[in-house]
């Protein structure tokens, strides 16, 4: 791993990080507001993405209910909001609460099992929060919430604007890539990351996995409810919709393109995604045909994803 | 074959069983492995050795009796507190992170000797003391010339040396090692009988092993496992004098 980054310069990433960071001002020169709002959605996504990646890339836990984290923390806006308590640090710490200990109980039953088991209960307690927020009349329920108002945080840091909210979501991004760099090559990434090519000899090393196992599953949760607080400012109307189970085999599908395991690749994943869908939509009304033998072929011939092809450009 | 329970017993087995299905895999094992030198099970395949071996580990659970480390009962001990108590296991199997270095495996090893890894943030590359650790381990089996290549693309008896590295950084007291020179030529071998011998001079060892050349030079006390059953249990002289053992096992060939 040291090796294999060391010979990257790392180039290609950082002026991708530096284009996202200017994009604001070109789109506003270029006149292109909806491109604006594309890539502020792509970004989000590509965080929530970056989170799925840390179980399952770093991780090998493969989860078919990350979602759930992006609805809550959506829904950790809107609920409050419907209250017209718009304070965007209530909503911070109650997207962060919340998920944590959400995470906290269903990644300590699901991290039980192993395989194909952890799929299914990741996806069942998905989908019981999906039908837990179906349920809710009050909040809308399949009819969903619409949100008046973005959360309210001191003026130098308002999200009011399409453009400060898109540097919010830009600074979360910045800030879960550096913090994932970080963690990975920590030694709880290294444990996690052995944890994933052979957890018996983890254990025989003296490692209690399912401890590190669980709080990283904690912890890739609560990016992904930040994530949703930053979808619920975005879209201003959310249902329960965003949290059924397919989306999370988007994700999934946004994180193998992209490239599991590597630090960027789950946001090229979700940014391609995207933007693939909203171009080939443009194109026919049959995309969702060109869209998934694309993917097939990507998932075939892409070994490694984006990031692996990028990384060939970036030496 | 009566075994004497000496005091200075790091690991004791007492009537130990287990059973899959209606095969008495451990049948009332009864052992002890006293303090310092190599002691090897021997037996012919399906004897049950990797599964007495697992049990040692943790890895599956005996049906009845007990294993008492450094005169404390383990059995309720899982694998990973058994590996901090300072029980050491290698696989038969090759069982290395094929993807990482072999720093950065024996280095993940050291790390799981020195209490929790519950830290997020210092990078482990630049972390000197556990490259420094690790480094010393990978000296004692000869692999330190070798510590940044990625492990897929190492020899499979330079793989084994890796695995007695790894054990040998998790600071054991007792190394249980199965089978290590399973798959080796004549000369990995011969390199890896030198490493034990060097290693068995600090460290208790338990092993399981096929190969007799490697048993006989290394090993100061033998146990023979026959269907399950330990059916001799003494020094290496005694045992290829033993009758018993000749007939069952050893079948005269090495006489």
């Amino acid at each position: 791993m040291v090796k294999s980054n060391g010979t990257r310069s790392g180039k290609v990433y950082f002026g991708m990080l530096f284009l996202l960071g200017i994009a604001p001002l070109l789109f506003q020169w270029t006149n292109q507001p909806f491109l604006l709002d594309l890539l502020s959605r792509g970004l989000i996504i590509g965080i929530a993405a970056l989170s799925l990646n840390l179980i399952l890339g770093y991780g090998g836990m493969i989860s078919l209910g990350h979602v759930a984290y992006l609805g809550i923390g959506a829904y950790c806006v809107g609920i409050p909001a419907y209250y017209d308590v718009y304070d965007g640090w209530i909503h911070l710490s109650l997207a962060i609460v919340t998920c944590a200990l959400f995470a906290l109980i269903t990644g300590a039953v699901s991290l039980r099992t192993k395989g194909v088991y952890f799929i299914m209960i990741t996806m069942a307690f998905s989908q019981m929060i999906y039908f837990i927020f179906l349920s809710l009349e009050e909040y809308g329920a399949d009819d969903g919430l619409v949100i008046y108002a973005r959360s309210e945080f001191p003026l130098w840091m308002n999200m009011e604007g399409a453009v400060s909210l898109y540097y919010w979501i830009f600074g979360l991004l910045i800030l879960t890539l550096f913090f994932i760099h970080r963690l990975v090559r920590s030694r709880f990434g290294r444990v996690i990351i052995g944890s994933k090519y052979n957890d018996l000899r983890m254990q025989s090393l003296g490692f209690n996995t399912y401890g590190y196992r669980l709080t990283c599953y904690v912890i890739s949760a609560v990016i992904c409810g930040l994530a949703g607080v930053l979808l619920g400012n975005f879209t201003s109307f959310i249902s329960p919709e965003m949290m059924s189970w397919t989306r999370s085999g988007e994700l999934i599908f946004m994180v193998i393109i992209g490239g599991a395991g590597s630090l960027f690749g789950p946001l090229f994943g979700a940014l391609s995604f995207l933007f693939l869908e909203e171009a080939l939509s443009l194109i026919t009304i049959y995309w969702h045909l060109i869209f998934g033998g694309l993917l097939i072929a990507l998932v075939l011939f892409g070994r490694g994803g984006i990031d692996a092809w990028l990384s060939k450009l970036d030496k | 074959m009566k075994q004497t329970m000496r005091a200075d017993s790091v690991l004791s087995i007492k009537s130990l069983c287990k059973k899959f299905g209606g095969i008495k895999a451990t049948d009332d094992v009864s052992l002890s492995v006293s303090r310092g030198g190599i002691h090897a099970i021997i037996g012919p395949n399906g004897a049950g050795k990797t599964t007495l071996i697992a049990q040692l580990s943790g890895q599956i659970r005996p049906d009845s009796g007990d294993i008492e480390f450094d005169g404390r009962s383990i059995l309720r001990a899982g694998m990973a507190q058994r590996a901090r108590a300072g029980l050491a296991r290698s696989f038969q199997i090759t069982s290395v992170f094929l993807e990482m270095t072999i720093l950065e495996n024996v280095m993940l090893a050291v790390q799981g000797a020195q209490g929790h890894s519950y830290r997020f943030w210092a990078p482990t590359h630049k972390d000197q003391d556990l490259s420094d650790m690790a480094m010393d381990h990978l000296t004692t089996v000869g692999l330190h010339h070798r510590s940044g290549r990625i492990v897929s693309g190492i020899s499979h008896g330079e793989q084994r040396q890796l695995e007695v590295a790894m054990a040998l950084a998790t600071q054991p007291q007792l190394l249980l090692l199965d089978e290590p020179m399973a798959g080796m030529g004549k000369e990995e071998t011969f390199r890896m009988i030198e490493i034990l011998s060097l290693v068995g001079a600090e460290k208790t060892i338990l092993m399981v092993e096929h190969d007799m050349d490697a048993v006989f030079s290394l090993a100061d006390q033998l146990s023979v496992l026959v269907n399950g059953r330990v059916i001799a249990t003494d020094s290496v002289a005694q045992i290829r004098s033993n009758p018993e053992v000749q007939k069952s096992y050893l079948g005269g060939s090495c006489a």
